[in-house]
């Protein structure tokens, strides 16, 4: 076990290194210049520029950026907000734990939602409630997230007068619940009908069949037998979906004015601030390829099939 | 890492790979009359399905209304061209079905439905063009991968988890963000290069199953070549997995094309509901319809290329019912 | 727990002066209601077992052999299936008229089954010591310990190597014939009075098929249990089995106690499967196989349903279902627990 995780992050190394090295690429090979861009309109002594560029290091070449930028990865150093003139680690701090909140707020919402509503129909397969959280799924998947943003906005905020169009403070638990349940809409379908799938399959196995011929309770079967399988394809799910949410949160988070990643990134995106967009989605992949690794471990624990290889 | 991460792929593909011979296995099916094929079996489920037909005849309509869409309404209308004194904001005529009042105009002045018509052509073509370039460059990746193995396996799926790595929305948020001019085929190439992923892992794992049944085994021992062995016999048996979900990614493809309009780094040079959406919110509070059509066209469109999806993959995946 | 008390008072005094047979399935009628129409998978079974008796259940898969036995477990798929007619005797009780609380408390404890292919009968992901011990903790109320205890005495039972350090693996890290001794050792966990094992060999290699056989066989003697077993294979019964019924589309067509079976069958379709057993003194000859398919039960031929198979078929084997006629002796004497559903049945077995 602590072999396999030891390889496994080794193995992580080189995707790491590729991952953000196609997003550095990608930013640095804007065309538009952050520095200049500092500037507005006003015209500018060229000098001054370069001195700037040559402070941050924007004047090596790209490459020694990139090896620049990685080495200092290790001490926190995700390098300088230009705008600002702050650290990128500083300001991903701050915005990160608010992001943070709404994932969590709608991971668990996904999980028992979206868990339950699968339990539901996959024991009911073919039968009305089936039906019904089949379409309710159906409807979940095909209206964008952003559309239901402002659907739950008109109807709770503008007509009920439940909550307010967006939140007013960011580290509110109650405010964050509306996007977290707009950010959770799509993963949760997805989440009810894998356990859907699941169960309804593993309903047909044939240890079901042993189980009921060894004269076990209703209650036992399904608790024991039929859960402990059905559910290693969504604990995995689960697992890889937690990025998603991240990235989802970058709709939500414009919607409902959270200041959280989701924010920052589109403002760095619109003022061509690679550093900060770097320093995010290097954060972003660092989170996936963690979550990747402990759901494999968890995997190899819930199903004994799987040796770590 | 692939051999625990590439574990579900390979089940998903196990399972619509061999599923003809499970339909009745047990002593109580009855015996067997006419042979049942994978394709013949799934286009008796296709037909006898509502939601194929539904969808099916959704399609058709949404890809007729793209191709000609001033055939569905009545005058010559403009959906680019305003008339800000005479239709700012002006309401619906619901009765007025297939004019240009129909569904109100927008703060422009112009007429929704319209826009409405004129939106469908990019927003399937975006899905089109993504879904088809990523089948093509992951089956590909993902036929090679699972096909040779080894190192040339180890490389290509490195290279995949780098690109599966890269958060989709923010990805390609980036990778569009360097074009000031975004038209169909970039805005699709963008997606695709991000999108091949999944269906490279799914190929794989689909070849690596079929690779080991009996019949490749025989025709290696008759003498086949690669060439031969790769597209006669694994690539048939292999694609059905690939099928289903690059059908289910076509509507995830139209609404990732919406929501990158929406965050204005989508299609500059055509008419798209997500811009128009994000017009519309602006008005959410007094005139909820400019946000409203379009917001329902989308999703419509979404809903069909989902339950045609849905459909393909019940009817070739029948444990999945 | 009520039902509990209920049930145990109705079955055990039952136990102890009822003198009929142990199980006795009469005219059972079990259809499946497909996409191609219904399947009529057994139509009009009966058969009998006594305690410490076998009884060999023959036929091609189709032939509702399985599907009787499932219907007498309580474990048919409902729907699709469906039970139209008959009674299940056990002890002189019908089970088709029992609650499912009460017919629960039958299952595994008094009524077992073994299935054929013991991989995907074990669950994957419980270990063999919690599966085996799940049968001393829900029939018996053992504690989580005790029932551990207990699988480690049945897995020694069932001659499993080292069974105390094995207890804890997963039934993918033994063997298939080890799998298949952890199947038969659920089975007999709670002694039952009846076993139906379904194809319990089938899956194996031959070598180890004779080991596992033997072991079921020496148990079933042990426990004195009565033991359907269920096979396609003529090698595997001729040793274990008391008696056997050849079903064919649903119905018995031959009854037999085992040896005279194989001296001499009453019905074609019997006589067909003896001759396409491979024989050392035929050495060269062509192997006789039965021509055709088996028929398609949505769809049984009228009349004799093994018509279109039979080398022997007249006018009336197409218009008239032959009764299971009780079979005499060419002299007239009745031969004990002989029947054919033949109506040449005479004919076949002088010729």
């Amino acid at each position: 076990m602590g072999r396999y995780v030891a390889r496994r992050l080794l193995q992580m190394i080189p995707v790491f290194i590729g991952t953000t090295l196609l997003i550095f690429l990608m930013m640095y090979a804007l065309p538009g210049d952050p520095v200049r861009a500092l500037y507005g309109e006003q015209s500018v002594d060229p000098s001054q520029i370069a001195a700037i560029k040559a402070e941050y290091g924007l004047d090596k070449p790209l490459w020694q950026q990139y090896v620049n930028y990685l080495a200092g990865l290790p001490q926190g150093d995700f390098g300088t907000q230009i705008a600002s003139r702050r650290p990128v680690a500083e300001v991903i701090s701050e915005a990160f734990p608010v992001t943070v909140r709404l994932t969590i707020i709608a991971f668990v919402f996904t999980v028992l939602v979206g868990v339950s509503l699968g339990i539901l129909s996959g024991m009911r397969a073919g039968k009305k409630t089936d039906t019904g959280v089949l379409v309710l799924t159906l409807a979940l998947i095909s209206v964008p997230s952003f559309v239901l943003g402002f659907l739950f906005q008109w109807l709770f905020a503008m007509q009920l007068g439940w909550t307010t169009p967006t939140v007013q403070d960011s580290m509110n638990f109650s405010q964050l619940f509306l996007p977290a349940v707009v950010l959770a809409s799509l993963s949760l379908a997805y989440v009810a009908r894998l356990t859907r799938t699941s169960i309804a399959e593993n309903l047909r196995a044939d240890y079901m069949r042993t189980a009921v011929a060894k004269g076990l309770p209703r209650r036992r079967i399904i608790s024991m037998h039929l859960m402990r399988n059905s559910m290693i394809p969504v604990v995995t799910f689960l697992g890889i979906d937690i990025g998603n949410l991240m990235t989802g949160a970058i709709v939500t988070e414009g919607i409902f004015n959270v200041q959280g990643i989701g924010n920052l990134v589109y403002q760095a995106l619109s003022r061509r601030e690679g550093a900060t967009v770097v320093g995010i989605v290097t954060v972003m992949v660092l989170i996936y390829l963690f979550v990747n690794l402990i759901v494999d471990l968890l995997y190899a624990v819930l199903d004994p099939r799987i040796r770590y290889a | 890492m692939p051999e625990l991460a590439s574990k579900t792929d390979t089940a998903v593909a196990a399972q619509a790979a061999t599923t003809t011979d499970n339909v009745l296995a047990t002593d109580a099916g009855p015996a067997p009359g006419k042979p049942r094929s994978l394709w013949s079996d799934a286009w008796y489920d296709l037909r006898h399905n509502w939601m194929f037909l539904l969808s099916t005849g959704l399609i058709l309509l949404l890809l007729v209304v793209a191709a000609v869409p001033d055939l569905f309404i009545s005058g010559d209308v403009s959906p680019r061209d305003g008339d800000l004194t005479k239709h700012y904001l002006q309401k619906p005529e619901l009765g007025h079905v297939f004019s240009a009042e129909w569904l109100g105009y927008d703060h422009q002045g112009r007429s929704i439905y319209a826009r409405l018509l004129h939106g469908t052509r990019a927003s399937i073509l975006v899905g089109v063009m993504v879904t088809v370039a990523v089948t093509l460059l992951g089956g590909l990746v993902g036929l090679i991968s699972g096909y040779f193995g080894g190192w040339v396996d180890s490389v290509m799926s490195r290279i995949t988890d780098v690109f599966f790595g890269i958060p989709f929305l923010l990805g390609a948020m980036v990778v569009l963000n360097t074009f000031s001019e975004r038209s169909v085929p970039v805005v699709s190439l963008s997606l695709a290069v991000l999108g091949w992923t999944s269906i490279a892992r799914v190929m794989r794992g689909s070849v690596i199953t079929v690779k080991q049944a009996d019949y490749v085994t025989a025709a290696k021992a008759l003498g086949a070549g690669t060439g031969r062995i790769l597209f006669k016999h694994i690539l048939p048996n292999a694609v059905a997995p690939v099928i289903v979900v690059a059908t289910i990614a076509l509507g995830g493809y139209i609404t990732a094309e919406a929501t990158l309009s929406f965050l204005g780094i989508g299609l500059t040079d055509s008419i798209s509901w997500g811009q128009d959406i994000s017009a519309g919110k602006d008005y959410l509070r007094t005139a909820q319809y400019v946000l409203f059509f379009p917001a329902a066209m989308l999703s419509l469109t979404v809903l069909a290329f989902l339950m045609f999806g849905d459909a393909v993959r019940n009817a070739l995946d029948p444990k999945s019912r | 727990m009520s039902i509990i008390d209920k049930t145990d008072a109705v079955l055990e005094p039952r136990a102890e002066d009822f003198d009929g047979p142990l199980l006795e399935v009469r005219d059972l009628h079990v259809e499946f209601h497909t996409r191609d129409g219904v399947a009529k998978a057994v139509n009009g079974v009966n058969y009998t077992v006594d305690a410490g008796e076998t009884l060999a259940v023959l036929g091609e898969s189709g032939s509702g052999k399985s599907v009787t036995a499932q219907a007498i477990m309580g474990i048919l798929d409902m729907p699709p299936g469906r039970i139209s007619k008959g009674e299940i005797m056990f002890r002189g009780q019908d089970l088709l008229k029992l609650t499912e609380e009460e017919r629960r408390r039958i299952r595994g404890r008094r009524i077992a089954m073994i299935f054929q292919d013991a991989l995907s009968s074990l669950n994957p992901v419980l270990s063999v010591g919690y599966q085996l011990g799940e049968m001393f903790r829900v029939h018996q109320g053992l504690s989580k310990k005790d029932a551990k205890a207990k699988a480690i005495e049945m897995m020694d039972r069932v001659k499993i190597p080292a069974a105390a350090a094995r207890v804890n693996d997963y039934p993918h890290q033994f063997s298939g014939g080890m799998r298949q001794r952890i199947m038969i050792a659920m089975a007999l966990a709670l002694e039952p009075d009846l076993i139906i094992a379904d194809e319990p060999t089938t899956a194996l290699d031959v070598t180890v098929q004779a080991q596992v056989m033997d072991l079921l066989a020496e148990l079933q003697r042990e426990y004195r249990m009565g033991l359907i077993l269920i096979t396609h294979d003529l090698g595997v019964v001729a040793d274990v089995a008391d008696k056997i019924a050849v079903m064919y589309a649903g119905r018995i067509v031959e009854r037999a106690p085992v040896h005279e079976l194989y001296k001499s069958p009453a019905h074609p379709y019997t006589k067909g499967l003896l001759d396409s057993i491979p024989r050392l003194d035929q050495k060269g000859q062509e192997l006789y196989a039965i021509k055709g398919l088996p028929p398609n039960l949505t769809r049984i031929p009228s009349g004799c349903a093994f018509n279109p198979r039979c080398p022997k078929a007249q006018d009336i084997c197409r218009t008239d279902v032959p009764p299971l006629h009780p079979v005499t002796a060419a002299d007239g004497t009745e031969l004990v627990g002989r029947a054919s559903a033949c109506h040449f049945w005479k004919e076949t077995i002088n010729g």
